[in-house]
């Protein structure tokens, strides 16, 4: 659907006409406007930025920032002016009679703006707009053709994405003169608190990863990979990651009490599409910690900055064109799929020229690979490369197998992720354990000593724990206990060495320090609750009648009655269960304006175990299919991931980062005092 | 041999046996876990497997929704509209929005009288979203 310029204006004087002039029936065509002026700003911020630095015109680069500034402005407008359509139920706006309704909160209504494509993609680039402006402002004491161009790539990412927004999904779009009256609804999976909160955060992690690409971008024509290019670097990448961790984090959760099954993570391939940058972004975070430190690793770690974000633009692609069969999957539409596709092959394929023409002139120092500190962290990196890889494999195989078999469709299950995915992660504690006792260059061998004393009373404890599961009545098969035990010894040792070495430290405890600490030890949470949650829950789906009890594990689920209630825009079956002393609510809501039905578990959430109720369908006997489960430290699995998002902002807080804005700032007025 | 070169071979050597090892292991991952997708007119026609894992998909036809008296047990039927239509049984809870005349996903096997017996049953999250496997059968809603 292409919209030019006239027609715009065409629509914009018929709106005009329709609502009697007033401003704010023509909000729409100005947000249109908006953002066709926030393009022309990211033009002119690419030229300025890149021609200025690369011309040596230092005051194209110095007023490039006013151009960050605008773009950020009219996508501002752009926004506020689209979130006021929802308000005002403008329904001669397709987007808005697309996905919302009248009778939907007003909260709803707010985060229906980024419930579908259209919507997500102008906040996919106001977000970019909120970076490029915080790069202009903070990185002003930057050098300046650093500064230019970083701004300047940002600006052309920003021009590619608000093409594609204009060009094939613009969310301003109108339909007149026949204008709906009733709102087709936002999709009700969508209608949680979930979703107000996760989409932007994590668009934040996917989009922040710009930044650390442009750096590097920057840092390859400019031929400067050193590392004072990595402590540039450091801090944007770990915000952008932690970003992407909590927005990751906030989606398990959501999945876990939305979708009524009580499982957090399904390897979905949308589930994918934003893990592999976080993977490959974990990479990055560590590699650029040896370039910092030791200058070593460069052109690898700026080849890391360019994977990271072309693989957050290959999961915008996965999203966004359809090809992949995901529950959370827009819809499909050829021509954004090209779109996305051209606009991913030429970032990846220029970025990776320039690559390949720049880094044959960037001399790394030769790290040191005795048992060094360097080695760990090498070893950090060949791990997660290799886990992006196995999700990359399992995320585009059917995909391949269907071009190469001319149609045969094939799905790849959790079962491969798994059976892969776990063991690396194994692999990976056991290196993550000894960290701490590492050093730059060569470690003492005696430093292992302690951290081996450590590794064996875990490993008592693990054998006391393997013996109680064993002991303890339930049939379990014996391959998965040893697994979890596996799992809480490795997790204990890699606790235990981490705070004896914060005890033993001698000198400063840096921010960057307790950062590293903080998210090591969150990876430990998040681990023992993914194999404890994964082996020892309880799960029954069973048949029952309001009267009836069932026992699970020891404790009595009695199903007390069923009552209707209706809610804003649905009309509920709302079912109480009584168990021990509390009260559990799962709910059947149907919601009127798309009729269709949602699940609305009951839980009651606890450090320990959550107890979890989900209503199926009413049977034509008066009875419901019901599933219950006690979902065993499954909140760890997310406490883990809020860990590991604290302990990277925590890093970015460091001392050092600051200094180094002051050092420049103090440098500069000496410069121009003399 | 200088060091660096000795470095640089160990290095080559050692990504060589990673990366040989990783698509080694992949490959022999994916052999064993991956289903494959069979249309209701292969589910007639016997092109699909008896007894292994696969996904089938198609059409809830009308009516054909059927409860056990006792317990969760299901069986509908599956078709493609075009006349190739198979008989499915499930036990336990169905997705929220299953419903008849709506296209499905199962996950499971094969008896020899070709009835499917789902381990799964997928339904889509959206009225405007299909799964693309579906996508060839034409839809009635």
């Amino acid at each position: 659907m292409t919209t030019s310029t006239s027609d715009v204006l065409t629509a914009k004087y018929e709106s005009l006409d329709a609502t009697l002039g007033t401003l704010w029936g023509a909000g729409p065509e100005i947000g249109h406007l908006a953002a066709i002026i926030g393009l022309v700003a990211a033009i002119v911020l690419s030229v300025l930025g890149h021609v200025g630095a690369a011309t040596r015109r230092r005051s194209w680069v110095e007023n490039s920032g006013s151009f960050a500034v605008l773009q950020l402005i009219t996508l501002v407008v752009a926004f506020v002016l689209l979130v006021h359509a929802f308000l005002k139920d403008d329904y001669s706006v397709v987007y808005v009679v697309s996905n919302s309704n009248a009778l939907l909160p007003w909260y709803y209504k707010v985060s229906a703006v980024w419930g579908a494509h259209e919507g997500s993609f102008l906040l996919w680039t106001l977000i970019m707009a909120g970076w490029t402006f915080a790069v202009a402002m903070i990185g002003r004491r930057l050098p300046y053709q650093i500064y230019g161009r970083v701004l300047g790539t940002l600006g052309l990412l920003n021009t590619g994405f608000l093409l594609f927004l204009l060009q094939t999904s613009n969310p301003f779009l109108r339909l007149v003169p026949n204008v709906p009256t009733v709102g087709a609804d936002l999709n009700p999976l969508l209608q949680d608190f979930g979703l107000i909160v996760h989409p932007p955060l994590l668009y934040a992690g996917y989009v922040g990863f710009s930044v650390a690409f442009a750096f590097g971008v920057a840092g390859l024509i400019s031929g400067r990979l050193d590392a004072t290019w990595a402590r540039w670097t450091r801090p944007w990448t770990n915000v952008a990651w932690a970003f992407l961790t909590v927005g990751i984090t906030l989606g398990s959760w959501w999945a876990y009490y939305e979708l009524g099954w009580g499982g957090w993570w399904f390897w979905d391939p949308v589930e994918n599409a934003s893990f592999m940058p976080w993977l490959a972004g974990t990479a990055l975070i560590h590699s650029l910690a040896v370039t910092e430190k030791r200058s070593a690793f460069r052109s690898w770690t700026v080849l890391l900055t360019i994977l990271t974000f072309s693989l957050c633009l290959l999961g915008a692609f996965i999203v966004r064109s359809g090809v992949l069969t995901s529950v959370h999957a827009f819809a499909v539409d050829p021509e954004r799929g090209v779109f996305l596709l051209v606009l991913l092959g030429v970032t990846v394929g220029g970025s990776l020229a320039l690559y390949a023409i720049r880094v044959p002139a960037i001399r790394g120092r030769i790290a040191y690979m005795g048992l060094s500190r360097e080695l760990f962290l090498l070893i950090n990196n060949a791990l997660f490369v290799v886990a992006v890889a196995v999700v990359l494999v399992g995320t585009l195989y059917p995909l391949a197998y269907e071009a190469v078999t001319g149609g045969d469709k094939i799905s790849v299950g959790p079962p491969y992720f798994n059976r892969l995915f776990v063991p690396l992660m194994g692999l990976l504690a056991v290196f993550l354990a000894l960290v701490p006792v590492a050093r730059w260059k060569r470690t003492p061998i005696r430093l292992f000593r302690q951290v081996c004393w450590l590794l064996l009373a875990s490993m008592l404890v693990g054998a006391v724990f393997f013996v109680v599961a064993i002991m303890s009545d339930r049939v379990l098969n014996i391959g998965s206990i040893v697994g979890v035990v596996i799992a809480v010894t490795l997790a204990l040792w890699l606790l235990l060495s981490h705070s004896v070495d914060f005890i033993q430290r001698k000198g400063a405890r840096p921010l960057g320090y307790l950062g590293m600490l903080l998210a090591h030890i969150g990876f430990a949470v998040g681990a023992v609750g993914v194999a404890t949650t994964s082996v020892f829950s309880h799960e029954t789906e069973v048949r029952l009648s309001p009267g009836d009890t069932v026992e699970l594990n020891a404790r009595q689920y009695h199903f007390v009655s069923v009552t209707t209630v209706n809610g804003p825009n649905y009309i509920a079956q709302r079912a109480k269960f009584d168990v021990g002393g509390i009260s559990l609510y799962p709910e059947k809501r149907n919601y009127l304006a798309r009729d269709s039905v949602m699940t609305e578990a009951g839980i009651e959430p606890g450090f320990f175990q959550d107890l979890y109720i989900a209503l199926g369908e009413p049977l034509p006997d008066g009875s419901w299919g019901v599933r219950i489960q006690e979902k065993v430290l499954v909140r760890w699995v997310w406490c883990g991931g809020l860990l590991v998002c604290f302990g990277g902002l925590l890093a970015v807080m460091d001392g050092r980062y600051r200094r180094l804005a002051l050092r420049r700032d103090g440098l500069a007025t000496a410069v121009k005092a003399a | 041999m200088s060091p660096l070169r000795k470095q640089r071979l160990a290095a080559v050597l050692f990504i060589l046996f990673g990366s040989g090892l990783t698509i080694g292991v992949v490959l022999f991952a994916l052999q064993e876990n991956v289903d494959l997708f069979y249309e209701p007119q292969k589910v007639v026609g016997g092109d699909a497997p008896i007894a292994k894992r696969i996904r089938a998909g198609g059409m809830v036809e009308k009516d054909s929704l059927v409860y056990e008296p006792e317990g969760l047990g299901v069986s509908f039927v599956l078709s493609d509209l075009r006349g190739s239509r198979f008989e499915v049984r499930y036990k336990g809870l169905l997705p929220g929005l299953f419903r008849e005349g709506q296209g499905v996903l199962v996950v499971g096997q094969l008896d020899t009288s070709r009835v499917f017996y789902a381990k799964e049953v997928l339904a889509k999250h959206d009225e405007n979203y299909m799964p693309p496997e579906l996508v060839g059968m034409g839809s009635e809603s």
